[in-house]
């Protein structure tokens, strides 16, 4: 199989974009540093925003809720959560608008928590025109996103365990007995690492292998 | 470990190293040497005729070399497998055949001198890296004349000398007399906890490894006299406070403070001076024997692997999981997971534990049998394509083919493709699409994030899996760095293109970072090395043009490098207020005429 270059554009996704924008407080992670209310209030004059709003807890079921309910009733085909790191909870954000029917790739994060709030804690003037600005930009990301499509490709249904030591050897065996193929590989002759060499161990103070 | 070596689903490959690893999640192709054993796996019983004759005697490895094996051997009693092999380097008999004589001796003919190192390769979807620890070597640490004091013992020499299958058959003896000590005091905290020598963490086992051998001590000799030097004793285990209650209550004396020196005396005692911090005062203690409470260190292959597979490291040397509370097992590179001391130094229980979480998230990635893989691939625009050839130079993962000579558009392999965005920067014909980073996407942040007062921002570029987790690493360690960084987040800074960095200083941006993983670490193979060069052709531009290429900035920021990132942040602060207004001006004029 050679997958070709084309299949990820579903064509076709050519409506007006309709942006929804959620300020998430996170408790008080994000609001004690970051005017949030202020920063959705900014975001609702941007172009092709129709909804902006900010939120306590927009990952908590209440929140997620609330935001999927608004994509619905408002026909929203884009969202941004101003929330925490991407790297945290972009795939919840997807999965969740999803659900409400959205391709998950039409969402877009801005990093109000580890790279705004928490980092220029005392200074909530300054914090608050960069979460808007942060906010601008993800915006106009958002605007030009295409929705994209997974696609599915065999897996080999075997796995690579480095190193022989009581961790490896766990690991292969868990693996194995739930029916996995497993190669183990080990640097010295025998497997057993350092537990080999242990006496006894605590807390059980038994013999180690 | 017997279980492992008899399972049928277990392969098990000894004396082999892991030495590449290709493709992706799903589908990595490894390629490992196995040593030649010049000994027949399958066909030796282990029955040892062959080392009766052997003669030649050398240090045993696995009794830290208080006993001795020959050069044909059988790593220790319980080994799997049980197998003998030859140290070629020690053997005399092989090339020309002059001693041979375990040939002789071995009645299944298993031993073979004409064995060679095997090259393997294997296809497999997931990956657990469990390459353990090394222990600290002491030996820098004169004060506590380790090898020059043959009483001083490293823990896992002690652990051998009281393990019944050791070479005192379990009897506890000074190597200089082959006595039995009166006294024995452990030192802990060595080559932990220091800023001097060692390493600076605490490496979690050695505590209650010193409080277990107290406690085998004090069952088997009750009145020998016991004692603990420590720094502080943390026993914060389940079951773990029981020991060590047990232990002072047994009578072991714990010591607070770390011996300054120690010196031998007639009769081959250690004289220990340590300032007892309870009391302040400089104690004098006459111990038969010294057990020196050896830290961890990552085990030696570490690095090297890291390199091969593209994995990240903390400061300290452990491979780097991709969230320490959320995804403690997973690697940030899909379908590689982490188990036991490689992470992180833990004790048994611990590795046990994540061996085990480590063994789920693989099947969990594998149980269904085909995964989804990300659609953020790049695509070919065939009508603008010129056949240039310049994509599939720089794709680090062979992804593009191009016939430059028939000019025949270039063609993406999807399923390839990790999606850097390397070739949709280095394409001069635009005729590359970066799916989710596209020209588009990436210039409406860098517009937005200009359109009010440029002159007061810094515009960033970070890769995901180093610097923007580097900035990630930075907020949850609350340090605090100027309020106008804005970061423009990238798969790869192979993803940056040129004309990223016009539009920003076009658009009237004073200052510009480009950020990425450290040179070797890049999660892309090496697609940061075009960054590299394009960084450096952009600086010679600027100078071309009377633009000063400080204003453009290259950084290489781990995840694990939050201070650096906050660092960083306030060098471009400083560099920013250097920028003059008109400097600023003259920039756009120039650019905007371009
Ligand atoms: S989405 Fe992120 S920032 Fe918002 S409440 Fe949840 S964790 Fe906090
Ligand atoms: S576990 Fe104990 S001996 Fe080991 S480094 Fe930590 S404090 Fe020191
Ligand atoms: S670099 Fe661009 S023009 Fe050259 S072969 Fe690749 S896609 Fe075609
Ligand atoms: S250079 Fe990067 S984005 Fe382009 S084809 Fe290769 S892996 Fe994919």
């Amino acid at each position: 199989m050679t997958p070709t270059n084309s299949r990820q554009r579903s064509a076709g996704d050519e409506a007006a974009p309709r942006i929804g924008v959620y300020v998430c407080h996170c408790g008080l992670n994000i609001a004690q540093s970051v005017n949030c209310p202020q920063v959705a209030e900014s975001a609702s004059t941007a172009n092709d925003v129709v909804l902006s709003k900010d939120i306590t807890y927009a990952c908590s079921e209440p929140g997620q809720q609330e935001i999927k309910q608004d994509i619905i009733d408002n026909q929203l085909n884009r969202v941004v959560i101003a929330s925490c790191s991407p790297r945290l909870h972009e795939p919840t954000f997807k999965q969740m608008v999803q659900d409400a029917g959205l391709n998950p790739y039409m969402m877009e994060m801005a990093n109000l928590r580890e790279q705004c709030s928490w980092v220029h804690m005392n200074d909530i003037e300054n914090a608050t025109r960069k979460a808007e600005t942060l906010v601008d930009m993800a915006v106009s990301r958002v605007r030009h996103l295409d929705p994209l499509t997974e696609e599915t490709l065999p897996l080999i249904k075997k796995t690579l365990v480095i190193g022989g030591g009581i961790a490896g050897i766990q690991a292969a065996l868990d693996l194995a007995d739930c029916g996995y193929d497993v190669t183990l590989v080990e640097k010295q002759p025998s497997i057993g690492g350092m537990m080999a060499r242990l006496d006894k161990t605590f807390p059980t103070m038994d013999c180690s292998i | 470990m017997t279980d492992a070596g008899r399972h049928p689903r277990i392969k098990l490959l000894t004396l082999s190293e892991v030495v590449d690893v290709k493709g992706y999640v799903g589908n990595f192709d490894v390629k490992i040497i196995k040593k030649a054993k010049y000994v027949d796996e399958t066909a030796c019983t282990s029955c040892g005729d062959c080392a009766t004759v052997c003669p030649v005697v050398r240090p045993d490895e696995f009794n830290m070399g208080l006993a001795s094996r020959k050069a044909i051997y059988s790593p220790f009693p319980q080994a799997v497998p049980s197998s003998y092999l030859i140290n070629i380097n020690e053997c005399l008999g092989h090339n020309p055949a002059v001693c041979s004589k375990c040939v002789d001796a071995c009645d299944k003919k298993c031993i073979n001198f004409h064995m060679s190192d095997e090259e393997i390769t294997e296809q497999v979807g997931s990956i657990i890296v469990a390459t353990g620890l090394e222990p600290y070597d002491p030996t820098e640490l004169d004060e506590y004349g380790y090898t020059r004091f043959e009483n001083v013992l490293t823990s896992l020499e002690f652990e051998r000398l009281v393990n019944a299958g050791g070479p005192s058959k379990g009897s506890l003896i000074r190597p200089t007399d082959r006595k039995k000590p009166k006294s024995v005091g452990f030192i802990q905290c060595v080559g932990s906890r220091s800023l001097r020598k060692g390493e600076q963490y605490c490496s979690n086992i050695c505590c209650m490894n010193t409080i277990k051998s107290t406690l085998v001590l004090k069952e088997h000799y009750p009145d020998m006299e016991v004692k603990v030097f420590y720094i502080d004793i943390r026993a914060f285990g389940k079951g773990f406070e029981d020991l060590y209650t047990r232990s002072r209550r047994l009578g072991v004396k714990y010591i607070r403070g770390l011996p300054g020196s120690l010196e031998e005396t007639a009769e081959n005692t250690m004289r220990v001076a340590v300032e007892n911090s309870a009391t302040g005062k400089l104690e004098f203690h006459e111990l038969d024997m010294l057990v020196l409470a050896l830290g961890v260190k990552p085990a030696p292959s570490t690095q090297r692997l890291q390199e091969i597979m593209g994995l990240q490291l903390t400061p300290d040397g452990f491979y780097l999981e991709a969230h320490p509370k959320l995804q403690p097992v997973d690697a940030a590179t899909r379908g590689i997971f982490y188990a036991g001391c490689a992470e992180g130094p833990k004790d048994i229980k611990e590795s046990v534990t994540q061996a085990s979480a480590a063994a789920v998230r693989a099947v969990r990635l594998m149980h269904k049998g085909e995964i989804s893989s990300e659609p953020i691939t790049s695509e070919i625009i065939a009508e603008k394509c010129k056949a240039c050839g310049k994509c599939a130079e720089v794709c680090p993962y062979n992804a593009i083919s191009v016939d430059v000579k028939n000019k025949k558009p270039a063609e993406v392999n999807s399923a390839a493709c990790a999606g850097c965005g390397t070739c949709a920067a280095e394409c001069h014909f635009d005729a590359i699409i970066m799916n989710h980073y596209t020209d588009q996407q990436i210039l409406g942040q860098v517009d937005a994030m200009l359109t009010t007062e440029p002159e007061t921002k810094i515009l960033v570029f970070a890769c995901n899996w180093c610097s923007y987790a580097g900035a990630d690493y930075a907020g949850v360690s609350r340090l605090q760095y100027p309020a106008n960084a804005h970061l423009v987040r990238v798969m790869c800074s192979g993803r940056v293109d040129e004309k990223f960095i016009w539009e920003g200083f076009r658009g009237g941006a004073p200052v510009v970072l480009v950020s990425g993983c450290h040179i070797g670490d890049c999660h892309y193979i090496d697609a940061n090395h075009w960054t590299e060069k394009r960084v450096a052709k952009l600086h010679k531009k600027m100078v071309r043009l009377g633009i000063r290429p400080e204003r453009l900035q290259l950084e290489w920021i781990s995840a694990a490098e939050g201070i650096r990132f906050a660092d960083k942040m306030k060098d471009m602060e400083a560099l920013r207020k250097s920028v003059s207004a008109e400097e600023i001006a003259d920039t756009i004029e120039l650019l905007t005429k371009l």
